[in-house]
């Protein structure tokens, strides 16, 4: 399986990245933001960091790169995009992905352990996963998701919100809320599904000793669907 | 050519920041505000004699990057 990392200016999970997906199998090259073309690839991930740094809107610049042309084809021809923190705030930026990300409720900046559920399970993201419910890592301070009536209404009847902020029983509710995101949404698909867009790192979450390793169940469950 | 562009957010859309202002400025004394909404204004110098042509280049640019219609209006201000 083939994958690709784009690197932007400020983007600084790149590199977590490209060794989470090669730990798990995938053959990884890395991207410049100012290259024209993408190398043949399976999977295509927009990166955390802070890419522009945060110039005007979160993943603004970014969105406008040179590289994303042809991303934004990948993707829209059914090549499997995904993007992590910043990553999604490109996404959304881009438009792959309805919505925004709006500035954290409580105006700070969150970096700890979450519980994520698992919404969607029909995609291949996280079709055969094992467990309903991940301890991920997020660190944003724009995390908050928000989008108008009329797109929530239109996720909700495409089921593509594909993670919600719950407590470690799997309980969704406002009290573990803690950016803000409209209906605790972590993550959402585009309508086919083949785009993801998540605020949690499971990069950060490969390794028993360090962090935790429910990083390593969705990877490893994600090459497996590709396969 | 000089054009200005004001972006505010939406009025359903949450602004903890400008409630934070208000806030201040409750505690600050002046406690007849009762509402804050931050926005971001934008001088644009534009290479451009035909005011109208000015106009819709700056338009055209605010809806492609200055604002994201999903959380945000903009406004220009008639260029001089």
């Amino acid at each position: 399986m083939n994958s690709c990392v784009i690197t932007f200016p400020g983007s600084n999970c790149d590199r977590d990245m490209d060794v989470a997906l090669k730990q798990f199998g995938f053959k990884n090259k890395m991207v410049w933001h100012n290259d024209i073309e993408l190398p043949k690839s399976d999977l295509v991930v927009l990166p955390g960091g802070f890419s522009y740094g945060d110039y005007l809107r979160c993943g603004s610049m970014a969105s406008k790169s040179k590289i994303m042309q042809s991303v934004i084809n990948f993707a829209k021809t059914g090549g499997m995009l995904m993007g992590i923190c910043n990553g999604f705030q490109i996404l959304v930026e881009t438009e792959l992905v309805p919505g925004v990300l709006l500035r954290n409720k409580y105006l700070e900046f969150i970096c700890k352990n979450v519980f994520v559920k698992i919404n969607n399970s029909e995609n291949n993201y996280f079709k055969n996963i094992k467990k309903n419910t991940l301890e991920l890592h997020i660190a944003h301070n724009e995390g908050n998701y928000f989008c108008s009536d009329d797109q929530m209404k239109e996720i909700e009847d495409n089921n593509q919100i594909a993670l919600l902020y719950c407590d470690e029983n799997g309980v969704v509710n406002e009290k573990i809320n803690s950016n803000g995101s409209s209906k605790n949404i972590a993550g959402i698909f585009n309508k086919e599904k083949n785009i993801l867009g998540m605020m949690p790192h499971p990069e950060r979450m490969i390794d028993s000793y360090l962090s935790g390793v429910d990083g390593s169940i969705f990877f490893e469950n994600l090459i497996n669907n590709l396969r | 050519m000089k054009v200005q562009v004001i972006i505010t957010l939406k009025k359903n859309v949450l602004d903890p920041q400008g409630k934070v202002i208000q806030q201040t400025l409750d505690g600050m004394g002046f406690n007849n505000i009762s509402e804050v909404r931050q926005g971001k204004f934008f001088e644009i110098e534009i290479d451009e004699k035909d005011q109208k042509k000015a106009k819709e280049k700056v338009e055209d640019l605010s809806k492609k990057l200055l604002a994201n219609l999903v959380i945000e209006d903009y406004k220009i201000i008639e260029p001089q």
